[in-house]
């Protein structure tokens, strides 16, 4: 009982670095209906942008919460920055030809964030520096939390909030929600789309940043493939909880998490990689529109 | 009369390749010889995927899936009963080994294409970019599930895996795969996967029953991929999951695409050039993948319908400026 608990926990630390990255999957595919596939390397970047901007700040020597949230938010603007530049430069070329165009275009841009990356950062693993010192806030009867883990949940739950109430109650954010509702008729309403896509960019590639960032302080070994994996299964959640729905993408996240922490931990770790694929399959199969998804029907 | 000539056709073709074969393998630098026999591998991979992407507009990114299938299989047929079928049959070795190899291709083509069925079932819901991620997943989880499996190698992967394929092989199932996927396109059931592709709805009002072509075709392209699996597996004499990832998917789906979706020929092309570019760019060693990367985009935004797009390559054109230059000749 006690060690599934802690599992739990662990899921949910895991699965909200998960939902984090989901979401900026989600809101492009809400606008341009696009794998953005290069988002997982969006991430990668975030981790390194945290990793050299806490040297640089000399972070590493002594850790201290205020430096940490500055880290944080360096590696936000790096991404989001890159997140538009990706944006300008290789899809709104595309924007009138086909989807699949775009799709191996992501994964182009993909392989060349990978690829750059092992050239620029190097290819071998580097280790984050602890942004904040790891300590145990909660340890009963066997159970333990740290407040590393607390940290990514609370960051990414108030990330998450933020941008709920961004998206409802800005007008910004109704404009990205005409769009992705339909992008011909918003711009006939005087919404100016190019715009709208560029935030959207900016805003999930700086989520990406941030969940890089968490992924550092809790599992500190990053590399240039690092989002390789990670950025799928966060697709994978996004898909799950219903394609360009914000707490769906949570949702998914964290059942995605929790659901592979248990693997490793009951079945065996080498079915980690599986099982998010897993319930893909059998949530498309039953239930294609995602867990919190509307169902749209086809009209001839 | 026809039967006779396309019968000494295939003979002179088969004849053709074995002399190929004989003559410049052993003469050839193996480095040229691998890449060409990789060009041949991944002509037979690009050209299936075609059928499921290309033609019947499904989008399928685990192709990679089906060659682990496919690789392992046979790579399980002839290493474990391979021997003991050689001991049984009393034929000369040159003949019972080209048979045991051939029965492993087949056998793991056809696994392959169970798996394609499996595949070919969930497209029946679902389109575009889920059907992508599906695909991706299953490709994936058949990695992983061959990782655990400790007969054929596990995480240790499959070593010592005989080496049958030699030039022969791989020109002749490139030639049948490029033929099987011409004629099947180019017949009545062929207009129906296009018909699949370009409106599902107005095809199943017409009568054609979309589920059947949808999941034919997984079931055909997976078939070659995993023969394309087997001549790899029984090339390079080893196999390991890594070599299966998605990553492997995705580069088959930029031959394709690359090579224009539907065009047989363009997906050759793109094949050939895709497999000799990185080999190109050796020179430039670390910049090797980012210059590859970089090219890709571009040429993804400069013409985004592929080299040949829907076309096949002819000679019509050539025809076209030999018959103007007449024209103009006899005008004057």
């Amino acid at each position: 009982m006690q060690e599934l608990i802690q599992q739990l926990i662990n899921g949910i630390t895991w699965g909200s670095i998960y939902a984090l990255i989901a979401l900026g999957y989600t809101m492009v595919y809400g606008v341009l209906k696009l794998i953005n596939f290069a988002h997982s390397d969006v991430y990668m970047v975030g981790a390194f942008a945290g990793y050299y901007s806490a040297h640089w700040l000399g972070i590493a020597e002594n850790p201290s919460v205020p430096k940490a949230i500055l880290v944080m938010l360096i590696s936000m603007i790096v991404c989001s920055c890159l997140g538009v530049i990706i944006e300008r430069l290789a899809y709104k070329p595309l924007r009138k030809s086909s989807r699949l165009t775009a799709l191996i275009t992501a994964i182009g841009v993909s392989l060349l964030l990978e690829n750059g990356g092992q050239l620029v950062f190097g290819a071998d693993p580097k280790f984050f520096p602890q942004l904040i010192e790891g300590q145990e806030i909660w340890s009963k009867s066997g159970i333990v939390i740290s407040n590393l883990q607390l940290i990514a949940l609370i960051a990414s739950l108030t990330l998450m909030g933020i941008l709920q109430l961004f998206v409802y109650k800005t007008r910004t954010g109704k404009a990205m929600r005409a769009v992705s509702y339909n992008i011909q008729v918003a711009s006939l309403m005087g919404i100016s789309t190019d715009k709208i896509i560029t935030i959207t960019f900016a805003i999930g590639s700086a989520l990406a940043g941030a969940a890089g960032v968490l992924v550092g302080l809790n599992n500190p070994k990053i590399d240039p493939i690092m989002g390789l994996l990670p950025g799928l299964k966060a697709f994978v959640a996004a898909v799950l909880g219903g394609i360009g729905n914000i707490p769906g993408a949570m949702l998914g996240g964290l059942i995605i998490g929790v659901a592979e922490v248990m693997t490793v931990g009951y079945l065996s770790s080498t079915f980690r990689d599986a099982i998010a694929f897993g319930i893909l399959i059998a949530i498309l199969i039953f239930r294609p529109a995602g867990i919190l998804g509307k169902s749209t029907t086809e009209k001839v | 009369m026809n039967q006779l000539k396309k019968i000494l056709l295939i003979i002179l073709f088969l004849g053709l390749f074995l002399v190929l074969d004989l003559l410049i393998s052993p003469r050839m630098n193996p480095y040229y010889l691998q890449i060409l026999i990789y060009c041949g591998i991944n002509i037979i991979l690009a050209v299936s995927l075609n059928l499921i992407n290309g033609f019947t507009g499904q989008f399928s990114i685990g192709h990679a899936g089906f060659m682990a299938i496919g690789g392992y299989t046979s790579a399980a047929f002839t290493f474990y009963l391979g021997p003991k079928i050689l001991e049984t049959l009393f034929l000369p070795l040159w003949f019972s080994k080209p048979l045991v190899f051939v029965a492993g291709l087949l056998l793991g083509g056809t696994l392959a294409a169970f798996a394609g069925l499996l595949v070919g079932i969930p497209s029946l819901r679902l389109r575009g970019d889920y059907l992508a991620i599906v695909t991706l997943g299953f490709g994936e989880i058949i990695r992983v599930f061959i990782l655990n499996i400790d007969a054929i190698g596990g995480a240790r992967g499959f070593s010592d895996v005989p080496k049958y394929t030699s030039l022969f092989w791989v020109l002749g199932f490139t030639v049948l795969t490029i033929v099987v996927v011409r004629n099947l396109v180019y017949s009545t059931h062929g207009r129906a996967f296009l018909s699949v592709r370009e409106d599902e709805v107005a095809a199943e009002a017409m009568g054609i029953n979309t589920t059947w072509y949808k999941v034919t075709a997984f079931v055909i392209g997976a078939f070659f991929a995993g023969i394309a699996g087997g001549l790899l597996g029984h090339y390079l004499q080893y196999l390991h999951t890594n070599s299966f990832t998605f990553i492997k998917s995705f580069e088959v789906v930029m031959m394709v695409v690359l090579g224009g979706m539907g065009s047989i020929t363009g997906s050759i092309l793109a094949a050939v050039i895709l497999t000799l570019l990185p080999e190109v760019l050796r020179p430039v060693k670390d910049y090797r993948m980012v210059f590859y990367s970089i090219l890709l985009v571009i040429l993804m935004i400069t013409r985004p319908q592929g080299i040949f797009g829907v076309r096949e390559f002819n000679w019509d054109w050539l025809k076209k400026i030999f018959s103007r230059k007449k024209a103009q000749a006899e005008g004057a």
